[in-house]
């Protein structure tokens, strides 16, 4: 931890990322980095294709099988909960029931969020009190006022900008509140934030709106000192675990990017795919209408080729749901950590120019001054609120992503399935030609 | 001397139908009872083989295809493809097959076997060859003659043809098509020598029969009509089929960028790193599973395809039946008006306007001898038109016959081809989507790691 001279920055030109020590790693800032090529077990591993075809799983679960999507993911939603908190969850949040409010100057969708607690900061044992996404964009500027060494979650983006969305569409306000839902059980889990006062509020007043009126600025200690701290300082030296948690976050950011591309790609050649089917399937009917012996056949491939279509629409839906907006979600989160970040080397930077100020004054030198200590104070609570974030943030980013991409994968198998098992039973009742098929085909094949 | 119309529809009644034998299947040609009532007509020479040959059961391959440079008629330098034709017999004892004869072809001498045959047997549905070129491509598919891909899928096509020939009743006994199979050199001017092309019938003569037949059997007119149909129809769901194939080979192919991106954003990752470089991997598999899926979708379009063409085929039968209905239609007329001419000049009453009437009139009548000459010559005429519409009649009925009874065969053959071929496309769809479930379930498994 920075706390001895400051070190000299280090530059990230002729070192890959791979080489740099993580964040997280003990006494990274010891190891001396350079382009080696066989890394100790505590850095990164620099992978290799090669490397990773010997550790694939083998096999995987034979075609067929699969367990039910929506059990498999509740499982995992249980799991987080139990991981994150090692002692007895005291406090309970949910975002649910969403209705619309019309009135003459504006129509809106409140949520009501139901609170259940056991701590004395709740006079209550339950509470139930809705709210709109003003409130929770109001809420999140008060944490970040309040709690500037720490990491507030993102909220879902407030306009949406791709096309004409409907923002009373049942799919519109459904992922939106997921989304509410995440932002408010991520403070409640988190140790500091969960016990704001704002928040606090936020779980419990019947009239947000009178509080909000009054002002009440209730900051931490290193809350108001932070807030004072003015711009303008340059930063010496940055501490390695900070240097590497912003070019870390820097390139996870450019990668989550890249991933929604490529998704919102995919649901664009599966849209045109979904539009094509739709003129396939018809052609069948109309030369079913043609035969005699042939109809049926060709009427049970007319249903098929629909089934897919439907299957496919469900598909592209989910993806849109559920799959983008999370990552839309850790896209902005890493955009707000960096701002955070920057704030953290503003106050460093502060306490080094007070330092060489100090040090050129010639008088005080036995005692520190007391706002340099104030300084140093500032800037080592932040750090370790910033450090003890960064890791609950990799940990939950970690359950996060498995929990988004085990869901991409169950969608996938879940329409896959769709389809065999109607085609199944479309040609269960050719079972000799069936089989004498299974031989043909492979002859038929290459030669 | 008989009526006009009325009696025709007599002349015309169908025979009862006698059904062949419909061929086997596509990987045997199993030959050898003589067809009983195939009399082949018009075709003159003896194009029935003499010898056993067809009697054993034989195996016919076009087993390779290379390129080739030579001279053309305009002595130009050009690049064509020829494929190996190798012909087994197979003995019954053991099954042991033996090379009997191996020549190289190329398509346009396909192309002269398989017209010489319409024209020779224009009551078979004769089997079509594999298109010229390539149509209904999606954009990964080159429409290129000289292409792998599409010179593979036609060596298949040419052996179909071949098959299919060898495996109906009437033309597996034809002599050209032994020729074909058994002599390379001088096999064209063999063909020419027999004087086919003078037999065809013109395009235009065909097209004014179709416009003008009063009468053609009904039976004929429906089948033109679904015939029409089914060109159409398969027409339309080649080319959709050939987008949808577009868009899916989209659809797998962008998913490869996940393996990439996986890979790369793995390199920052601590403990998430394996499972999203391995998940990667499956991405790529996923991506590059769609090549063989589709190859195997070409096939079963090649099915489609062959009856496609098939229904030309099947017109080409009702366009001769038309044709000769007119033919035998302008017969019985022509000879009416004969005969009508005949009575006029032996009555001496002028019933109709005719030429002979005004000049009559204007230059006085004919001496008697001259009358008596006319009349001579009309009578031999009537006789003689008295036969050929015997043997007109006799004719079209013989086709009609021979040609509902290969029409009865057909049907039963592309049912059960279309059928077997549609099973089979619902099997590769099923196969793709166990493809499916195995990745993403890996991929799945990957991600549990993380």
């Amino acid at each position: 931890m920075a706390g001895g001279p400051p070190k000299a920055l280090l530059s990230s030109g002729p070192h890959s990322l791979r080489d740099m020590p993580h964040p997280l790693a003990v006494s990274s800032s010891e190891e001396a980095v350079g382009g080696d090529s066989t890394p100790s077990p505590d850095l990164l591993v620099a992978r290799s294709f090669g490397d990773k075809d010997l550790i694939l799983p083998n096999g995987g679960t034979p075609a067929g099988t699969s367990s039910p999507a929506s059990s498999s993911s509740l499982l995992n939603r249980l799991q987080l909960d139990d991981e994150i908190d090692g002692e007895t969850r005291d406090l309970f949040v949910t975002v649910d029931d969403p209705k619309k409010h019309v009135c003459t100057m504006e129509t809106y969708i409140t949520y009501r969020i139901t609170t259940k607690s056991t701590r004395v900061e709740f006079d209550l044992p339950e509470y139930s009190v809705r709210r709109r996404y003003q409130d929770f964009d109001w809420l999140r500027s008060k944490l970040e006022e309040s709690q500037p060494t720490h990491l507030i979650p993102p909220l879902p983006e407030k306009f949406v900008v791709k096309g004409v969305v409907d923002r009373f569409s049942e799919e519109f306000v459904e992922t939106r509140r997921k989304a509410l839902d995440k932002f408010l059980k991520r403070i409640t889990d988190h140790p500091v934030l969960s016990f704001n006062e704002h928040f606090n509020v936020f779980l419990t007043a019947k009239d947000l709106n009178a509080y909000r009126k009054q002002g009440i600025a209730l900051l931490t200690r290193v809350g108001e000192s932070v807030k004072h701290v003015t711009g303008g300082y340059k930063l010496r030296s940055r501490p390695l675990e900070f240097a590497a948690i912003g070019e870390y976050l820097d390139t996870f950011a450019l990668k989550l990017g890249t991933i929604d591309r490529i998704a919102q790609r995919i649901i664009k050649e599966e849209i045109e795919y979904l539009v094509e089917l739709r003129e396939y399937g018809p052609v069948y009917s109309t030369w079913s209408a043609l035969e005699g012996e042939l109809a049926e056949p060709l009427e049970g491939v007319s249903a098929c080729i629909g089934n897919c279509s439907t299957a496919l629409e469900e598909l592209t839906d989910d993806m849109t749901e559920d799959f983008l907006p999370v990552l839309r979600e850790y896209i902005l989160y890493s955009d707000s950590m960096k701002s955070v970040l920057k704030k953290r080397d503003q106050v460093q930077a502060e306490y080094e120019a007070k330092l060489e100020a100090m040090a050129l004054r010639k008088e005080d030198r036995p005692k520190v001054p007391a706002d340099v200590e104030k300084c140093q104070d500032r800037v080592e609570c932040f750090n370790a609120d910033l450090k003890a974030d960064m890791e609950r943030w990799q940990n939950n980013k970690r359950q996060d992503f498995r929990q988004l991409l085990m869901g991409l994968a169950d969608k996938n198998i879940q329409y896959y399935e769709k389809l065999t098992r109607r085609m199944v039973r479309e040609t269960v009742l050719e079972w000799p030609i069936l089989c004498q098929l299974s031989g043909r085909i492979a002859y038929s094949r290459r030669r | 001397m008989e009526q006009a119309s009325s009696d025709l529809e007599g002349q015309l009644q169908p025979a009862p139908l006698e059904p062949l034998g419909y061929a086997d299947g596509e990987l045997e040609a199993a030959v050898g009872e003589k067809a009983e009532g195939a009399q082949e007509e018009s075709s003159g020479l003896d194009t029935m083989t003499e010898n056993n040959f067809w009697l054993k059961k034989i195996e016919i391959s076009v087993s390779e295809a290379e390129k080739r440079t030579g001279r053309n008629a305009v002595n130009m330098q050009e690049t064509y493809t020829a494929y190996l034709i190798e012909t087994r017999s197979v003995e019954h004892a053991d099954g042991q097959s033996v090379l009997t004869d191996s020549l190289w072809r190329r398509y346009s001498e396909f192309e002269l076997l398989r017209n010489y045959l319409l024209v020779c047997y224009p009551h078979i549905v004769v089997p079509p060859l594999p298109e010229k070129r390539a149509e209904f491509v999606w954009h990964k598919l080159s429409a290129d003659n000289m292409d792998p891909d599409f010179v593979e899928r036609r060596r298949i096509g040419l052996e179909n043809f071949l098959l299919r020939v060898a495996s109906h009743p009437t033309l597996c006994r034809d002599k050209i098509f032994y020729l074909f199979l058994t002599q390379e050199g001088n096999w064209k001017e063999t063909v020419n020598e027999t004087g086919f092309q003078l037999k065809a019938d013109s395009r235009l003569k065909a097209l004014n029969a179709t416009f003008r037949v009063k009468n053609p059997d009904k039976r004929f007119t429906e089948l033109k009509h679904y015939s029409d149909e089914l060109q159409s129809v398969i027409s339309h769901l080649l080319r959709v089929r050939a987008r949808v194939a577009d868009r899916l080979y989209g659809v797998y192919k962008v998913h490869g960028n996940y393996g990439r991106v996986f890979s790369e954003w793995s390199a920052i990752e601590k403990e998430m790193g394996d499972g999203l470089q391995s998940a990667g991997h499956h991405m790529d598999v996923y991506a590059s599973s769609i090549d063989d899926i589709l190859e195997d979708e070409e096939h079963y379009a090649d099915q489609l395809k062959e009856y496609l063409f098939y229904a030309e085929a099947l017109r080409a039968v009702c366009r001769k039946h038309e044709l000769m209905q007119y033919d035998l239609e302008m017969a019985v007329q022509d000879l009416a008006s004969k005969k009508q001419q005949c009575e006029e000049l032996a009555t001496g009453t002028v019933r109709t306007f005719s030429l002979k009437g005004m000049t009559t009139k204007l230059f006085g009548q004919e001496a008697p001898e001259q009358r008596e000459a006319r009349i001579k010559v009309l009578e031999e005429q009537i006789s003689e038109g008295e036969q050929q519409l015997k043997s007109k009649n006799l004719e079209g009925r013989e086709f009609v016959k021979n040609a509902w009874a290969d029409i009865e065969r057909f049907k039963e053959q592309k049912n059960h081809d279309l059928k077997e071929a549609l099973i089979s496309y619902a099997v590769m769809q099923i196969s793709m989507c166990k493809k499916g479930i195995q990745v993403w379930t890996n991929a799945k498994e990957c991600f549990s790691k993380m």
